[in-house]
């Protein structure tokens, strides 16, 4: 279904055009701040804690751990579910669990990053490890 | 420099309707505008200051100009914007306003049409590429917070029913209400599951409709004719992800925007006779509660269950006029109904079958936006004089 499923592209930003950029190379982008040593998402240029203007990006490994989903049982492109992902180095990221039986999704389960295509950069969505 | 006792509730009206195709939303607006008016017994041009939110068609100054206030008069206009608890984030700004001798008379309006037609969409914030194709709605979004309360903390979906059994309750006695039927437990358990874990009867109705505020100086208030309710104390708050740190979805800005009302007040929780507390979901009870501390962080779900919020029945009776679960849930933003419900029972206005006996003190809080993703939250404490 999320094979099928078409997602918006995204619009982008000056602020954000490196994460998308990088997508395209199938890399998973967050911004660290160099000042206060914090990872955040999603990317900013002046960081959300210290307000430095020395963020960074920095390649996530794509590996997290799903904090919570919701299983929304209609739409009209059917069912999805959606959730957030605390990823290794640190930050929580809304998305969509995909390629998976979505009823089983269970908090603290180990989920991977994975890109859909749209008609611009990729979207990443998360899946079981 | 408080806004303790500095500004009264002398109108308030809220629409009976609550499909209205045959209406205007600006017409509904001038509908409840009126009501409240009447309600106060002032004019419409002794109004000089308005205040409206996101629903009003065009803004403040189209809704101005449409409603015919004096502009001769009119000195103070907000147009904050908070989703749901707008109005009760605008009750305290008109309540300073008040107090700096910026207005005198306010009025506050809410309406629209959201079950005979799709709402405008909400302005894009920065966010907009990381999470709008992720579909978040407030069904999910609720479910993502019920999800990890109930992870947290152990809370069940029988407890969480127990906040619609409640509502049901005082629905009953409510002819305005579009669901009437006293339910159970088992009643709630049964419904369909929309997004896990909330089921059908976890959610809130949607309806057209609207409710307005007068708000007013001590003087004021006094010469008119209708039981004195004064603001003493509120709180606004907001929260989100930011930056994704710590991320805990089992609170709300109500744990700051509560503290704040009942400081000013110089209350605490246990006075609370009444409290209207906003239902959009039966987990946006639950978490508010905890958050306002009427219980411990995590021990909603035992608070809420046995009928305790059932008027005549529980400790903590609530949303006695059957709330956003039972009642009506105007333009989807159930703050001003919150207002509209405390006040009724302040001034011993409620049904009789849920009205609370010598109810001196009421509390009517809300929350606007997704508890899941970001949003605002306000806390407004009120006392029968």
């Amino acid at each position: 279904m999320s094979e099928t499923k078409k997602y918006p592209a995204p619009v982008t930003n000056p602020e954000t055009a490196a994460f998308w950029d990088a997508a395209k190379q199938g890399k998973f982008m967050i911004k660290r701040c160099t000042a206060c040593g914090e990872a955040h998402y999603f990317p900013r240029s002046i960081c959300p804690f210290c307000y430095s203007d020395k963020t960074v990006w920095e390649e996530a490994s794509g590996e997290g751990t799903i904090y919570t989903w919701s299983l929304m049982r209609k739409s009209p492109t059917g069912p999805y579910a959606i959730g957030y992902v605390t990823l290794k180095e640190g930050p929580s990221v809304q998305t969509n669990f995909v390629d998976c039986d979505l009823e089983k999704l269970k908090i603290g389960q180990k989920v991977k990053v994975v890109f859909k295509p749209t008609d611009g950069a990729p979207l990443p969505f998360f899946t079981p490890a | 420099m408080t806004i303790k006792g500095k500004a009264y509730i002398a109108g308030i009206y809220e629409h009976p309707t609550r499909h209205a195709p045959d209406k205007s939303t600006a017409q509904l607006h001038a509908e409840v505008a009126k009501g409240a008016i009447e309600d106060a017994g002032i004019s419409k041009d002794d109004v000089d200051g308005y205040f409206c939110a996101g629903d009003a068609p065009g803004g403040a100054w189209p809704m101005v100009d449409y409603l015919g206030l004096n502009t001769k008069k009119l000195r103070h206009v907000d147009s904050t914007e908070t989703g749901g608890c707008s109005y009760i984030i605008h009750l305290g700004h008109a309540a300073e306003a008040i107090a700096a001798g910026k207005c005198s008379i306010a009025l506050i309006t809410l309406a629209g049409k959201p079950r005979t037609g799709v709402m405008p969409p909400r302005a894009a914030g920065a966010e907009v590429d990381f999470e709008s194709a992720y579909g978040a709605t407030t069904h999910n979004a609720y479910g993502m917070c019920a999800m990890r309360h109930m992870h947290d903390y152990g809370t069940t979906s029988e407890q969480l029913a127990w906040i619609k059994v409640a509502a049901s309750h005082h629905a009953q006695y409510n002819p305005h209400a579009m669901l009437k039927d006293v339910v159970t437990v088992e009643d709630v358990l049964n419904s369909p599951m929309i997004s896990d874990p909330l089921h059908r009867m976890d959610c809130c109705v949607v309806s057209d409709g609207g409710g307005a505020l007068i708000v007013t100086t001590p003087e004021i208030a006094r010469s008119l004719k209708k039981p004195l309710v004064k603001l003493i104390g509120h709180g606004e708050a907001m929260k989100g992800p930011r930056g994704g740190k710590d991320l805990d979805l089992t609170y709300s800005a109500g744990i700051w925007s509560g503290p704040r009302a009942f400081a000013e007040a110089g209350i605490t929780p246990k006075d609370i006779k009444y409290a209207s507390i906003y239902d959009s979901f039966t987990i946006t009870v639950l978490m508010q509660l905890e958050d306002l501390g009427f219980c411990k962080k995590g021990e909603g779900g035992k608070f809420v269950a046995d009928g305790n919020l059932i008027s005549g029945v529980g400790k903590l009776p609530f949303n006695t006029d059957g709330g956003g679960l039972c009642s009506n849930h105007p333009v989807n933003r159930g703050g001003m109904t919150k207002i509209i419900e405390a006040v009724r029972q302040l001034r011993g206005e409620a049904h009789p079958k849920v009205q609370v006996k010598n109810c001196d003190l009421a509390i009517a809080h809300g929350t606007g936006g997704l508890l899941g993703v970001r949003h605002a939250a306000s806390t407004a404490i009120l006392e029968r004089v």
